[in-house]
């Protein structure tokens, strides 16, 4: 029986997906846990895995192409069966055997199997029929120096391509063709390699970007957050001296023991973990009849990547010390950028860090990121003359955090109570350490 | 008996294509009418390579030990010898065939085969018996046959074709060779080195003409000096056949008349159809096939000669077996595109891939690099200077697009330059490859260069 493999469901907000490349190709044969393709989300591109073993017999969308969750992306069939709609065999359907024939021919297959190892020539006919991409053995990408030379002419992409050539190599016919289906824009993006100055200026073009499935994802779920969440903010100034003192004379120490250093971030999430810990109407949703006050805090962060922004979730970090959230973050927010964060590492936060202290900002406020209520915005560390206790005016070092709130589940007193619990973990920031 | 495959001929598209179906692990029958091995093996490529090695080796001791210091009084030939060598190269061969047929166990049937209907294959046995097997593939690969002149039929003594050729005996004293393919220009070379008068009457403009134009004038140049006369332009107007010999009539740039013993028509070949079915032929009554090797009639394939040019035996043997992946395995099978091709005369002409004529005509941009065997060391060594190596180079990107070849060993030396063509590599790739010192090899090396201007020898 033919088996249809669909675009899969990969997260929550998921209703379309790109399909970044196939992995497998039309002929090859397929185990359980094969990753056949390879699907980028709204969030992330994962490997699409088989659940059913057979041969690869047809792809519908082909690399480059979206595709709706659902939506047929490949046909699976068993070993020796035929497809029934046409394709590339039309003269060998008529013959098609009996059922019962199949059956016989699948279970006979791993014979035929073992004696292709045997046999080198038939060995060749397989190598034939495999990806130009070396799935085994990493990034190598099998493609002829011409269809190199060409393919960096054109500006085309050879870990998109599929080859034709001996070997699944990719050879000049498989760049021309896909040099031709190219948008001019990666055209444009590669240098030429050798630049001439045109002869007439060209007017300056508005260059039109499609939306990745990411921004896609981005744009509906703040304009749904922005305009269906009353959101109301407060902004307090902290005092950033005990903070930097402390974190200097630790990470001094752990630069002598060989220990991952601290950053301010890492106190500032673990502070809000702390403040969500002490306000938990802080850390909760609206659910539309009632409210959900989340038991654990699964604490987000915004990252920054190539084509927006992920939110990787910490789990459970009110049972992590500080120094588990550092590594936990710095982990999550790498693999975000490489694009390999699973699903449920960046799905069911209950409540956002955002921080754009490293690009100098020195305060705003973050729109909150449905279905969570309360989303914290860190400012940089600024440098100011500040009132003592004394009431003089002194040097000083000082941080402005914001807190935007759903209004519908905190009150401008439950979201004072909040900051005011972060102001005095970050002010006291030993307590941290507890 | 019902098989998954029944090939019909045992040539090498055939006997190629059961192995590898049977491979696949197919149970296969092919079916031969004459011996397993076909024209190749027993009528073609064999035997005459084995006849013109001892050509070659004539012509070294007779012409040119001299130059080697050796001297010979009373050199003589046994011809009877010669040729029954070379029957029993092809015998051993034919052998070679039928324990690989065993090997993997495929029936091998003889008798002369038709298609009877849907699938079904019937020949008749040594003892006069009809059999019939059936199928639901089956490959055609019966070849094809030396084609006469229009009123000209052969007879095996007078007027030959190539199997008559090369089991031709008493040898000739003069001989009339109609077309310069490489079966005629191997056949002028053979005779003639034995002493034969030789006489080639080709229509078109040089031999060899599918070759490159610069290499059939120097093959002209080179078997013109070892006393071959070579008619080109020149069409056969009248023949007249007795039993004394033959007399033709030529026509050139003046009229002429020719006498001979025997005249050898070497003007390609017609389809050798099995009978039983009627299927779609082209316009000259070769197999029609689609890209899967398919012939109208469902089930029914053919590769080879059978299905037209070019009819060579490589070239064959890669069709059957990409038919057969294709009836048995997920593999898109491809027609031949690129394809090495081969003379064996001395000098020796091979190529592969594009003349310098045809890049031309298709409007290409490229640069020929040419390197003479005069300039490497090992063809000096050997005493072979004569001829050189010729490239068609792609601009800008450096491609090979075609290799030619003349001269000692051309028809070895093709072999880099056709996996360069397949694997598409350019000239930056032969370039940086070390080819061995002293090896003739050095020279496609050094054409790559030339074609950029860095031959380091020339």
């Amino acid at each position: 029986m033919p088996i249809a493999i669909e675009m899969p469901k990969l997260s929550d907000t998921m209703t379309e997906g790109t399909l970044v490349r196939w992995i497998k190709k039309v002929g090859d044969n397929i185990a359980v846990g094969d990753v056949l393709a390879e699907v980028e989300t709204d969030k992330a591109t994962m490997e699409m895995e088989a659940f059913d073993e057979g041969v690869l017999a047809e792809i519908y969308i082909q690399d480059g192409n979206k595709a709706e969750v659902g939506q047929k992306l490949a046909l699976l069939v068993g070993k020796g069966e035929k497809v029934e709609s046409g394709g590339p065999q039309p003269v060998q359907e008529s013959k098609s055997t009996t059922p019962k024939k199949e059956e016989k021919e699948a279970v006979e297959s791993p014979k035929e199997t073992a004696k292709t190892e045997t046999s080198p020539t038939k060995q060749v006919q397989q190598d034939s029929e495999s990806a130009p991409v070396d799935a085994a053995g990493g990034d190598r990408i099998k493609a002829s120096p011409l269809a190199k030379k060409i393919a960096a002419e054109l500006g085309v992409d050879l870990g998109s391509l599929q080859g034709t050539g001996p070997g699944g190599r990719i050879v000049r016919e498989d760049v021309v063709a896909a040099g031709k289906s190219t948008p001019p824009k990666q055209a444009v993006a590669q240098e030429p390699a050798t630049p001439k100055p045109p002869a007439v200026i060209p007017a300056l073009q508005d260059k039109k970007i499609p939306l990745s499935g990411m921004r896609k994802t981005i744009a509906a779920r703040l304009l749904e957050s922005k305009t269906t969440i009353p959101h109301f903010y407060l902004q307090a100034e902290i005092d950033a001296e005990p903070l930097a003192t402390l974190r200097h004379s630790i990470n001094a120490a752990a630069e002598s023991a060989g220990l991952g250093k601290l950053t301010v971030n890492d106190f500032i999430l673990k502070a809000t973990v702390a403040a969500a810990t002490r306000v938990p109407l802080a850390n909760a949703a609206f659910g539309g009849d009632s409210i959900i006050q989340f038991a654990n805090v699964q604490l987000a962060c915004a990252v920054a990547v190539e084509e927006g922004l992920v939110t990787p979730v910490i789990r459970e970090a009110q049972k992590k010390s500080i120094a588990q959230i550092s590594a936990a973050i710095k982990d999550l927010a790498s693999r975000a950028r490489s694009k390999k964060l699973k699903p449920e590492e960046y799905q069911g936060g209950t409540i956002t860090v955002s921080n754009l202290g490293a690009y100098g900002v020195e305060q705003f406020y973050a729109i909150i990121n449905p279905p969570q209520a309360v989303i914290v915005s860190v400012g940089t560390i600024v440098k100011k003359p500040v009132i003592n206790t004394a009431g003089q005016v002194v040097p000083g070092q000082r941080i402005i955090l914001g807190v935007s709130c759903d209004h519908r589940v905190v009150d401008g007193a439950v979201g004072a109570q909040f900051l005011g619990e972060l102001k005095k973990f970050l002010e006291n920031p030993t307590l941290l350490l507890l | 008996m019902k098989y998954d495959l029944v090939v019909i001929g045992g040539g090498p598209a055939g006997y190629v294509g059961a192995i590898r179906a049977a491979q696949l692990g197919k149970k296969v029958a092919c079916v031969e009418k004459e011996r397993a091995g076909g024209t190749c093996l027993n009528w073609g490529c064999i035997p005459t390579k084995s006849l013109l090695r001892n050509a070659e080796l004539f012509h070294l001791l007779q012409k040119r030990a001299t130059d080697f210091g050796f001297k010979f009084e009373n050199l003589s030939f046994d011809w009877s010898k010669i040729i029954s060598r070379s029957r029993g190269v092809a015998d051993k061969l034919a052998g070679g065939v039928e324990f690989l047929f065993k090997k993997n166990k495929i029936d091998y049937l003889r008798g002369e085969a038709s298609i009877t209907g849907s699938g079904k294959v019937a020949y008749k046995t040594k003892e006069n018996r009809e059999e019939t097997i059936e199928s639901d593939n089956i490959l055609i690969a019966t070849g094809a046959v030396s084609r006469d002149l229009p009123g000209l039929a052969t007879n095996g003594k007078t007027v030959l074709n190539s199997h008559d050729a090369m089991i031709l005996e008493p040898q000739p004293k003069r001989l009339i060779v109609i077309g310069a393919g490489a079966i005629g220009v191997e056949f002028a070379y053979f005779f003639n080195a034995f002493g034969t008068e030789v006489t080639i009457v080709e229509m078109l403009p040089n031999v060899l003409p599918v070759e490159d134009t610069e290499i059939s004038v120097t093959l002209e140049k080179s078997l013109a000096k070892q006393g071959i006369k070579i008619l080109t332009s020149t069409k056969l107007v009248k023949a007249d056949i007795n039993d004394q010999g033959v007399s033709v009539i030529v026509e050139g740039k003046k009229q002429e008349k020719l006498e001979g013993d025997c005249m050898l028509v070497a003007v390609g070949v017609s389809p050798l159809l099995p009978g039983g079915v009627e299927l779609n032929l082209d316009k000259k009554g070769f197999i029609d096939v689609n890209d899967r090797y398919a012939t109208n009639v469902n089930g029914i394939y053919a590769a080879g000669d059978v299905i037209g040019p070019p009819w060579l035996a490589h070239v064959a043997s890669w069709e059957a077996i990409q038919a057969i992946e294709g009836m048995f395995t997920n593999h898109q099978p491809k027609r031949v595109r690129v394809f090495p091709g081969c003379t064996y005369c001395q000098p020796q002409v091979a190529s592969v891939g594009l003349t310098e004529r045809a890049a031309k005509e298709e409007g290409m941009k490229f640069k020929v690099g040419k390197f003479p065997f005069s300039a490497n060391g090992k063809a000096l060594a050997i005493g072979e200077p004569e001829g050189f190596v010729k490239l068609i180079v792609g601009e800008p990107h450096g491609e090979i697009l075609g290799a030619h070849i003349i001269g000692a060993e051309a028809t070895e030396l093709i072999a880099e330059l056709g996996l360069a063509i397949t694997l598409e590599a350019t000239f930056a790739e032969i370039e940086a490859t070390i080819h061995a010192h002293p090896t003739l090899s050095e020279a496609v090396h050094e054409a790559t260069g030339a074609a950029f201007g860095l031959a380091i020898h020339f």
